[in-house]
């Protein structure tokens, strides 16, 4: 099975992080890059099928230069290789171009199963794995906390607030995961050293048969038109228990429409 | 031009390669979400109730006999295998001794003075945390001067016949192969007694103040007969286990640094977060030159310990060079440790907050591997030409 897993590098959310007041997009430089936490998941449940079926995982990656800190990383778990797709024309790409870039790079390289995690903590917007499917014509199977593969029939478990669902399809699809599907693995020393010498690939968007025009901040179809900075926290409200404290904590939730 | 980082003031670590930065991390990783929770409960049982499962967790990693190679060992730098000994010795010592025993003392010795077969019986499975090893050098009557032993090896046959005790043994009661050295006819020589070998026992040692979160036993031979082939071949004479003792000092050179980074930045965070005659302890002047006295002990001993890494990567490093890094490094992280604990008051004394801990541990850390006046010794002997420790 050609497993793709797609991760991408975040500012570390223990970091302050900021938006440039240029072009409105995030300040890469102001804070440390690390992996989207919930792509360690997704890599783990790729190694995991892998392990138990067969076949070969192939990280992709778009971001800039920088952005090989995070390839390393998930090669350093077990990924058999990796391709980075980075081009400074896709700077500034919202939802949306994103996954018209990376539906293109991931008809070029192919795949039985793209998994990705099911958000990331700077964007947040949580639609990637559904625009990807849409793209790619695939079944999407998002937010699982459990996949099963049996030939080229794929099962899991869709969580949701009632419970889960489960959700049926056949490869190739699209799957999401959220954090309660597995324990990512620490990358081991004899992994960290093998990751050297693996193969990464880097495409650009000619290479990849990407539309300049669709992409970048000129191709976005989504504009941040003003941010600000979230206002410093009012200073909270101390009830004293002077053998009243429930009702007066009960009358401040009323106060709030909490209750 | 940004304020330095409190945590790396000298940016020492920009230093590191892409590759020793993420072993780094890996170690940093795991052991803050693994080990840290528990460190204190096992300090304050004194012991490591499941040292397996510590082993298999750390063997996964690759951290047992990361530097050697062959062997299902990982084949790491020197630096490398430094920083997984700081990050490791930044939650507790005792984790750190854990695996300088493992890997520097006991695997070194069979990888470096083993027989093919007794590598191949023993480093994979030491390496993967399966195994665990212990080093039996020290005696009840012999610490700073172990030509002094009295241990015997004699020949019976093609067997030989091992007497003696050895004392303070990390990992002792819960090994399964012990190396243990001991006087023959010829000079003294390294065994590898399996814990099954008929005569051979284990007893651990109660009531130790310090390095709780660490198992230390005390190793009985009582005509304990092993095959000829328990033999070390290619040991001969006290050089073969203090070439293994400079190894794990190299660690400890290291780890002690990383043990005085917790101690200092505990003792910052509760500095700048304790109010006492109306504003933080960290905005007076006498704790400001604790913290400024603590930050260059850091930085100073996080110096040291590249640099000897460095000079290891290079085949550089003299055995002197080992001792300057475990006497100063470890001094170092005693005075930090000492001071941190100070500046958290009450508080420091429990196990709440991890300087006391850090500074009991480094009571131990400052005597096993060659105490402060050994290596001073050692020091002295290579500046004047004259040994004096006799
Ligand atoms: C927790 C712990 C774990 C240990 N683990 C192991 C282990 O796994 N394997 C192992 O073999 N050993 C182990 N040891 C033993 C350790 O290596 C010895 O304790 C150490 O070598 C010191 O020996 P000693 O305790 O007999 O002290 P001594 O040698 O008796 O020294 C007592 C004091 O005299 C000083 N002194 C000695 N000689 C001189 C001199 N010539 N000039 C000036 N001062 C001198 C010393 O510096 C020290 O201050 C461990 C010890 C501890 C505390």
């Amino acid at each position: 099975m050609n497993i793709v897993v797609c991760v991408k590098q975040v500012p570390d959310t223990a970091t302050e992080r900021k938006l440039r007041s240029d072009d409105k997009t995030l300040d890469r430089d102001a804070a440390d890059g690390v992996v989207n936490e919930l792509d360690e998941y997704a890599v783990e449940e790729a190694l995991r099928l892998k392990e138990a079926h067969g076949g070969e995982v192939t990280v992709l990656t778009m971001g800039p230069g920088r952005a090989t800190e995070t390839i390393r990383k998930a090669l350093a778990m077990g990924a058999d290789k990796a391709v980075h797709l980075s081009d400074d024309a896709l700077h500034g790409s919202d939802a949306l171009a994103t996954s018209y870039a990376m539906a293109q790079t991931l008809k070029k390289i192919g795949f039985d199963l793209v998994i990705l995690g099911s958000e990331s903590t700077d964007a947040r917007t949580g639609v990637l794995a559904a625009m990807l499917a849409e793209r790619l014509g695939t079944p999407q199977l998002t937010l699982a906390n459990k996949v099963d593969v049996d030939g080229t029939a794929i099962a899991i478990q869709r969580v949701t607030d009632y419970g889960f669902d489960k959700v049926e399809a056949t490869l190739p699809a699209v799957v999401s995961v959220v954090e309660k599907i597995n324990d990512p693995r620490y990358p081991s020393f004899k992994g960290i050293m093998a990751a050297k010498k693996k193969k990464v690939e880097t495409l650009g968007i000619a290479d990849a048969e990407i539309a300049a025009e669709l992409v970048g901040l000129a191709g976005a179809w989504s504009e941040v038109a003003e941010f600000a900075a979230a206002p410093p926290r009012a200073a909270g409200t101390i009830v004293k228990d002077e053998g009243d404290g429930g009702t007066k904590t009960a009358d401040f939730l009323a106060s709030k429409k909490f209750i | 031009m940004n304020t330095p980082d409190a945590h790396d003031f000298l940016a020492v670590d920009h230093d590191l390669t892409d590759e020793e930065r993420a072993i780094r991390d890996t170690v940093r990783d795991y052991a803050t979400a693994e080990l840290l929770p528990h460190v204190a409960d096992w300090f304050d049982a004194g012991t490591i109730p499941d040292p397996r499962g510590v082993a298999k967790g750390l063997g996964a990693l690759g951290v047992f006999g990361m530097h050697l190679s062959g062997y299902g060992c990982a084949g790491t730098n020197a630096v490398s295998y430094g920083l997984a000994c700081r990050e490791l010795e930044a939650v507790d010592s005792g984790l750190r001794s854990f695996v300088s025993v493992q890997g520097s003392l006991a695997m070194t010795a069979i990888h470096r003075y083993g027989s093919e077969e007794q590598r191949q019986e023993w480093l994979p499975r030491m390496a993967s945390g399966d195994a665990l090893g212990c080093f039996g050098l020290t005696e009840p009557d012999s610490g700073s001067d172990p030509g002094s032993m009295r241990t015997r090896a004699r020949r019976d046959g093609s067997d030989w016949i091992l007497n003696g005790t050895k004392m303070w043994i990390t990992n002792g009661s819960v090994a399964d192969v012990a190396v243990v050295w001991a006087a023959t006819d010829d000079g003294i020589r390294g065994f590898i007694v399996p814990r099954d070998t008929p005569g051979f026992s284990a007893n651990v040692i109660h009531k130790k103040l310090s390095l709780r979160a660490s198992i230390t036993s005390e190793l009985v031979l009582q005509d304990a007969r092993l095959p000829g082939d328990a033999l070390l071949p290619g040991a001969e004479g006290l050089r073969g286990p203090l070439s293994c003792l400079s190894e794990a000092r190299y660690g400890i050179v290291w780890g002690a640094a990383g043990a005085a980074r917790s101690c200092f930045t505990s003792a910052l965070d509760y500095a700048e977060s304790r109010t006492q005659f109306g504003r933080p302890i960290a905005g007076f002047q006498l704790t400001q030159r604790k913290l400024a006295d603590m930050l260059i002990d850091v930085n100073h001993a996080t110096m040291t310990a590249l640099r000897i890494g460095r000079l290891k990567d290079e085949g550089r490093a003299h055995h002197s060079h080992i001792s300057f890094g475990k006497l100063a490094n470890v001094r170092a992280a005693q005075r930090v440790a000492a001071v941190a604990r100070g500046v958290h008051g009450a508080n420091g004394i429990t196990l709440e907050y991890p300087v006391m801990r850090h500074m009991l541990n480094l009571e131990s850390v400052a005597t096993y591997e060659g105490t402060e006046e050994v290596h001073a010794l050692t020091l002295g002997q290579v500046l004047t030409g004259t040994p004096a420790f006799r």
